[in-house]
């Protein structure tokens, strides 16, 4: 059962003769509890979609749909993470405030606020650390800050803008099975973009390609590898590399075209 | 030059040295003073602590703080008001711009005349004075402020759908404080001077007013003491000012990487606050707590290595 | 073209809803008359005054002694701060000292300077470069830091003398925090200047504004106030457009990340 449909997103910017379709036309399903890949090559507007997704930006001609209801600002049930996780975190609040922010407008009561912000802080590694500040933490820390306060929201849905792109390789790894294991073990759809194909594949269910600007759908892709996903026992097996070398010449071909 | 600048006697010496040596200077050039512009310092510390301490404190001192304190905190609010406003309307900032420029252009002393025409020289007016010299600069820092809060931290606020309010009181307030601190500290000493020459013109009390009464009954010890007391008052000022913002906006420096390394490792007075509550709670019961407050960030945590 | 409509369209609406009010509220009694004269006032009397030689007279007078007090300011906050700048113990010793006098508001000074000169321009310049000194200082301060001591040593290994070394790298690198803290000190000394022509009646601008308060001319008042804004933003635009001119290499690296300098 689809819980978010993009049906024909288009989003173009300016008018008449100079506008530029940054989004040509973009649908994708994403079912209940799916972990969702969206890869394409540089450009190809990416973060522009998952904001219209998330509502943060309005598409300028088709629909995003949660269930029935179309999406003009954030649903409820949706949370984001940023790829610049430094910048979205609060730098005057220590990582619990941060982290139970959101809840703030939910009436929740405060005793119950820390609790659940303590929980989720617990969930990405970081209990004990609430009482520090973001600017006191390597870039991992502040990416599973930013993590934790999507979990303590406790959304239906995950939309993740190059979550990982800026760690270092082994941080990318542990972040990535962190993901992982939240996801496993909570009722949550994912929807994840990346630029690294490696990462989703090692992480989706799906993997959607998109084409070059004016962005399309190219393919898509279902992962067959068997879950639980490892690091090293998952990425030596045949199938993982088949799929990338795939999804990989896939948007080759696009960057070809793009430059000829 | 070494000693002076390594050790630690050595630069408590060096930064003695240069006020004592003034200090001394004027004590030795103006003890046989015989012209009333100059009158010996003996004569001039002994006015001080004859006037100041403390019969024109009620008189002078309370009433000119007590203004400044008012038109101040008129102009800060006022400011950082009109700078939400403005800054989050666009719109409404380009439209008022003519007029807020043109008013930030007038030198804040000339506005005592419009003031005086307008509102005559009673406290009020004094106060309306300070509130009006020093509500630009805040005002057009706050503008600042709220302009350049990173569109990031929007997103997030948005993404999590907080309501308008909650995000301008949480978000693009905080954001905008260290561009506003920058304004209140410029307003302060526009304040200041305000107060003081708001008092040498149709007043009867206050420090400005003190100074000039006693330069015109040529008790020059007088004048001087009036002096020194109001350098005493903008600098108590200054340093609360900057004490109270360097606590405050403890995060600001340390999110630009300018803490320094003694600041950095203190934790803040809330911390202490909550480790010695849980440090006595521990202590009563017998059980371990469960967060160890002092030496958490030892703890090894679920993924090691890296997390510096 | 909408954007474009909207930057000018904006601020001339605004411009022109304040004129208005200030306009009609004095001529209907909102505003009592005689306190708010209405701006078309205002401007008639600034045209009858500027043919005066009364007001060419303060005019010039304001503006020389601004300019006498921001070369006096400038011959001595550049060399200072760039030594003060360079050398820890200079640092150090003067530390105390600024800091003790820089938040002294100057205008505490005006009954001392009146007893040493009366109503003499001396005066205001003194007063101007008490207050100006400061901007200017800190920057040159902050100048003589931020040196980039790799290029520094460049042109030592390529042979270039202290002298050399000052004229080629040093003040070129300095350039843009002396400028941005002339600028600053410019609008305090104005302002200062003002301040001692008002209160203690030296020549110039804020000496007619008195003159026409106290006999109750207030519209000649205003008009001088506006004259006197008119001309803290001519010089704020000359020094703006001299900072361009020297700094066209510069500009992009002029206002760093950090929040130091307050929109004066």
């Amino acid at each position: 059962m689809a819980v978010l449909e993009l049906d024909s997103i288009a989003k173009s910017y300016g008018d008449g003769p100079d506008a530029v379709a940054a989004i040509h036309d973009v649908s994708v399903a994403a079912q209940e509890g799916e972990l969702l890949c969206i890869v394409g090559p540089s450009g190809c507007g990416k973060t522009t979609l998952l904001r219209c997704v998330a509502g943060l930006l309005a598409p300028t001609s088709g629909q995003v749909r949660m269930g029935d209801e179309v999406v003009t600002r954030t649903p409820r049930s949706m949370a984001l993470v940023f790829q610049d996780y430094s910048r979205s975190l609060l730098p005057w609040l220590d990582l619990r405030h941060n982290v139970t922010l959101p809840l703030q407008s939910r009436g929740v009561g405060r005793k119950e606020r820390d609790r659940m912000a303590d929980a989720a802080l617990e969930s990405v590694g970081l209990d004990g650390h609430g009482h520090k500040y973001p600017w006191q933490l390597s870039g991992g820390m502040q990416q599973r800050t930013a993590i934790a306060r999507a979990l303590a929201y406790e959304p239906e849905i995950l939309l993740m803008d190059e979550p990982f792109a800026s760690v270092d390789a082994q941080t990318r790894a542990e972040l990535e099975d962190l993901l992982l294991d939240v996801w496993s073990r909570r009722a949550l759809t994912v929807l994840l973009v990346t630029h690294d194909i490696d990462e989703a594949v090692y992480l989706a269910d799906r993997v959607v390609v998109l084409s070059k600007s004016p962005t399309r759908v190219k393919e898509s892709l279902t992962v067959e590898l068997p879950r639980p996903r490892d690091q090293i026992r998952t990425k030596e097996l045949p199938e993982f590399a088949h799929m990338r070398a795939q999804i990989f010449a896939s948007i080759k071909e696009e960057s070809a075209h793009a430059v000829s | 030059m070494r000693f002076f600048t390594r050790t630690r006697t050595g630069r408590v010496v060096l930064q003695l040295a240069l006020p004592v040596f003034l200090l001394w200077l004027w004590w030795v050039t103006s003890e046989n003073s015989t012209s009333y512009a100059y009158p010996p310092l003996s004569d001039v510390l002994e006015q001080l602590r004859e006037d100041w301490m403390f019969d024109q404190v009620p008189t002078d001192l309370v009433p000119s703080l007590a203004r400044f304190s008012a038109g101040y905190a008129i102009a800060v609010v006022a400011g950082i008001a009109g700078g939400l406003v403005l800054g989050l309307m666009p719109r409404v900032q380009r439209a008022a711009q003519p007029v807020t420029e043109f008013l930030r252009a007038i030198p804040p002393p000339l506005l005592l005349p419009f003031v005086i025409v307008t509102l005559g020289i009673g406290n009020g007016a004094k106060v309306a004075v300070i509130a009006l010299g020093s509500v630009w600069v805040i005002l057009l820092n706050a503008v600042d402020g709220v302009r350049s809060v990173d569109p990031v931290l929007l997103d997030t606020a948005a993404s999590f759908q907080l309501s308008r309010r909650r995000t301008i009181w949480r978000v693009v307030l905080p954001a905008a404080s260290p561009q506003i601190a920058v304004g209140m500290r410029t307003g302060l000493a526009v304040g200041l001077i305000m107060m003081i020459i708001s008092e040498m013109q149709g007043s009867t009390n206050g420090l400005g007013y003190q100074v000039l009464a006693a330069q015109r009954s040529f008790d020059t010890a007088s004048m001087f003491a009036g002096i020194i007391v109001i350098g005493l008052v903008g600098l108590l000022v200054n340093l609360g000012f900057v004490l109270a913002e360097k606590r405050i906006m403890r995060w600001y420096r340390g999110a630009r990487g300018l803490l320094d390394e003694n600041e950095a490792a203190r934790p803040t007075a809330r911390r202490r606050a909550a480790e010695r509550r849980t440090a006595n709670a521990a202590a009563t019961r017998d059980t371990p707590s469960r967060v160890a407050p002092v030496h958490s960030h030892l703890r090894p945590t679920r993924i090691r290595h890296q997390e510096a | 073209m909408k954007g474009l409509a909207e930057r000018i369209g904006l601020p001339l609406l605004g411009l022109a809803v304040a004129l208005a009010v200030f306009e009609i509220a004095p001529r209907i009694g909102i505003l009592p008359s005689s306190s708010f004269p209405p701006p078309s006032e205002i401007f008639a009397a600034l045209v009858d005054l500027v043919g005066t030689t009364e007001f060419r007279a303060a005019l010039w007078a304001t503006t020389w002694t601004w300019a006498v007090a921001m070369t006096i300011t400038t011959v001595l906050a550049v060399p200072l701060g760039m030594f003060i700048g360079s050398s820890t113990a200079a640092t150090l010793a003067s530390r105390i000292t600024i800091d003790f006098l820089r938040p002294v508001p100057s205008v505490a000074l005006i009954p001392l300077l009146v007893l040493m000169y009366g109503t003499q321009p001396r005066l205001a310049i003194i007063l101007a470069v008490f207050g100006a000194l400061w901007p200017l200082l800190f920057q040159a301060m902050y100048a003589i830091r931020d040196v980039d001591p790799v290029a520094r040593d460049t042109a030592t290994a390529f042979g270039l003398g202290p002298f050399a070394r000052l004229r080629r790298v040093v003040l070129p690198s300095c350039t843009p925090f002396i400028t941005t803290g002339m600028r600053l000190s410019a609008s305090v000394a104005l302002i200062l200047i003002v301040t001692g022509e008002y209160i203690v009646g030296v020549d110039g601008l804020g000496k007619e504004v008195f003159i026409a308060q106290s006999g109750g001319a207030y519209a000649d008042m205003y008009a001088y106030i506006v004259t006197a804004g008119i001309l803290g933003v001519l010089i704020n635009v000359a020094m703006g457009g001299a900072e361009r001119r020297l700094l066209f290499w510069h500009a992009s690296q002029r206002t760093r990340g950090l929040v130091t300098e307050a929109a004066l």
